[in-house]
């Protein structure tokens, strides 16, 4: 069976890329193939990197506030490229009057500072994309 | 390791195989004056005020003059931005520090593609001199000293401060404040870099160089480790990392032909107040040594002012949880003991609500009076250098100071800092230490009240600073209006001999300082360099 492929993005002007390199991390260690995309990343390239990776998860890394402009115009792109199976989840500070507007547009899993990695590990086992049930489509 | 074995004191009587700092250092039961042995207290530790500062750079300490209370503010509009250090002030607060919004940080406008977003949401966006002057309306500053957190475009925004001065007139010769302009750390942790390391390296000693004559009371650097604990580095890391740093620049200063003496007593320092008390206090003594000593004997400085590191210090914001965050100020209270018991120059507390947002104004000016209660009620600042003499204290002082010795050895074997930075050495070791660190905490090695232990289910949320898009947009309209007013001309002659300059050995100070006059954008000048020198793009690694 096919790893799970995991495309981790920081999205935006911020630097700030602990968080972003220890999850990667951790997924790799838990078996996923991580691929990170370093900083700085528009939301057009992180799509098209979703794509050229044959992604089934993408995991953005924001802690600035820009959320609320990146993952619409992200959630719209993944939907043109016929990627609105992949799995989408957040890390980082968002307040939680966003959450349900997050949700409420397809990204998955929201996980706020002190998060358990292996709850993170935990919901991309659980929610990824079964890559078996696709093949037989 | 030593361990404890002998028959009167069993290790079962004790809660864990062995103890360990927050940064995974092992620590002995106790510490007796054989563990001092070595040390000497005239050459290795010395009364304070005297050499090798060990114990501090001021003989009277506190006594003579307390610390810089210097809480870090900004976000949305100048304006915004102007009430709030308006109202520290009146606080109580001795000195300003100012947050950039990432933009301003970048070197972008808000109008362009990666600002989206970003306007104000971290700091305070700055895009002209037109900003500058609102930023400072109704603050003279020839009479606070103001420090702004600013890297890439450090020459840009410092040159908007001095323009902002004069037209106030205070004297550029009188004013005081700290830029932080410490690019090495940008690559190393922080990640806010514009230009390759060499030609950032360039505009550093020319800000030196510049200072030295022009603004002689300037603090031209603050080589910062902060950003390197944030990043994940253990604290012997972020002491070796700054200091290494701090090396680096004043090779760097003399290579261009700077004397030692002119420029270094300008350059400042910034550490992290993290949570690991004992720790933390060893590791600013180690500090003042280690400078004191690599100045006099690496460099040859002669003058007391470049022997002598004077430090910012600021509460670890990663230490703060978004889980209960009242006890964020339980937190930041030690933290801030910490520095004041390791001699901190100046301070800044965070907030209890940082990890959720920035703060209120509320939890600002609680995070200050907590500085205020350590400074007025706790008697710490009654004598100084009150740890010195502790067994534990010199000596982890002392292996702090081996460690980094052991560092500043590696990375010169390396060629210096650059060259480490360019094979990605510092980056690799923090990502190593931020890993084992988090793997300590899913383990429960390491207890973060709140969250991984004491959890409480159903908490009340609390109120948070939400900052809204509206900072953006008032943010571009100005910048709009300012395109329709300014001569484009002079905009285009200044940012022209910008270009020349950058691309001769000549000082960038004044050309910046003429294009700053003329409103040209950070993003303008950003860009014009930009042209000259191209883009850093890092290789991550994870």
């Amino acid at each position: 069976m096919r790893k799970i492929r995991v495309v981790i993005a920081k999205p935006g002007l911020d630097g700030h890329d602990r968080g972003a390199k220890v999850i990667a991390r951790a997924l790799r260690d838990a078996g996923m193939e991580v691929i990170y995309t370093g900083l700085r990343q528009t939301p057009e390239q992180i799509a098209s990197a979703a794509l050229q990776e044959d992604a089934d998860v993408i995991g953005l890394s924001i802690l600035s506030g820009a959320h609320n402009h990146i993952a619409p115009r992200l959630m719209e792109l993944l939907k043109q490229k016929g990627l609105d199976d992949v799995l989408v989840v957040i890390g980082g500070i968002i307040p939680d009057v966003d959450i349900p507007k997050l949700k409420a547009m397809g990204v998955k899993g929201i996980f706020l500072p002190g998060t358990p990695m292996q709850e993170i590990i935990e919901f991309i086992n659980t929610n990824a994309r079964s890559r078996n049930l696709k093949s037989e489509v | 390791m030593k361990t404890v074995t002998d028959e009167a004191t069993p290790k079962r009587s004790e809660r864990a195989a062995s103890f360990t700092t927050i940064s995974g250092r092992p620590i002995e039961r106790v510490y007796t004056a054989a563990d001092v042995a070595a040390l000497d207290y005239a050459r290795d530790i010395a009364d304070p005020g005297v050499f090798p500062y060990t114990r501090g750079i001021h003989p009277t300490g506190y006594r003579g003059k307390l610390w810089t209370m210097r809480q870090f503010a900004g976000y949305g509009t100048p304006e915004e931005t102007n009430a709030r250090y308006k109202a520290l002030l009146r606080a109580g607060g001795t000195g300003l520090s100012v947050a950039f919004d990432l933009p301003t940080l970048m070197g972008r406008d808000p109008d362009h593609e990666l600002s989206l977003g970003e306007v104000g949401k971290c700091g305070v966006n700055v895009t002209s001199l037109a900003d500058m002057e609102t930023l400072f309306d109704g603050i003279a500053l020839g009479d606070i000293t103001t420090s702004m957190t600013i890297n890439s475009p450090a020459a840009m925004i410092f040159a908007m401060y001095l323009v902002v001065a004069e037209k106030q007139g205070a004297s550029w010769k009188k004013i005081s404040g700290t830029i932080q302009n410490d690019i090495l750390k940008e690559f190393i942790a922080q990640k806010e870099y514009i230009f390759p390391p060499r030609p950032s390296m360039r505009i550093i000693t020319d800000i030196f160089a510049f200072c030295a004559t022009e603004v002689p009371k300037w603090n031209t650097i603050s080589v910062s480790g902060y950003h390197i604990r944030e990043a994940g580095s253990t604290a012997l890391q972020e002491l070796a990392f700054t200091l290494r740093d701090g090396l680096e620049y004043v090779q760097w200063g003399v290579d261009a032909g700077l004397d030692v003496d002119a420029f270094v007593p300008q350059m400042s320092f910034f550490f992290n107040a993290h949570s690991d008390f004992f720790e933390e206090i060893a590791k600013y003594r180690a500090a003042r040594k280690l400078w004191a000593t690599a100045m006099r004997d690496r460099f040859g400085a002669r003058s007391e002012r470049s022997w002598k590191l004077r430090f910012h210090s600021q509460t670890a914001g990663v230490s703060l949880t978004a889980q209960q965050p009242y006890n964020n100020v339980v937190r930041t209270a030690l933290q801030a003991l910490a520095a004041v018991l390791g001699g901190t120059n100046s301070l800044h507390t965070n907030s209890l609500d940082e990890a959720l947002a920035l703060p209120t104004a509320e939890t600002a000016t609680l995070a200050l009076r907590t500085q205020q209660i350590i400074a007025h009620e706790s008697g710490v600042t009654n004598v100084v250098d009150p740890l010195g003499g502790s067994y534990f204290v010199e000596k982890l002082t002392q292996d702090m100071v081996d460690g980094a010795r052991a560092y500043f050895d590696a990375i010169d074997q390396m060629g210096g800092m650059v060259e480490a930075i360019e094979r990605g050495f510092p980056q690799k070791e923090i990502a190593e230490s931020a890993y084992r660190f988090q793997q300590s905490v899913e383990r429960r090695e390491k207890v973060i009240v709140g969250v991984n232990d004491f959890v409480q289910e159903d908490e009340p949320p609390i109120a948070i600073l939400y900052i809204d898009e509206t900072a953006a947009d008032r943010q571009l309209a100005k910048l709009d209006a300012l395109k329709r007013t300014r001569s484009q001309a002079d905009v285009a002659r200044a940012l022209d001999a910008l270009r020349r300059t950058a691309k001769t050995k000549g000082n960038l100070m004044p050309p910046i300082i003429d294009a700053v006059r003329a409103y040209a954008t950070v993003g303008e000048m950003c860009d014009a360099l930009r042209e000259v020198w191209g883009e850093y793009e890092e290789v991550p690694i994870i």
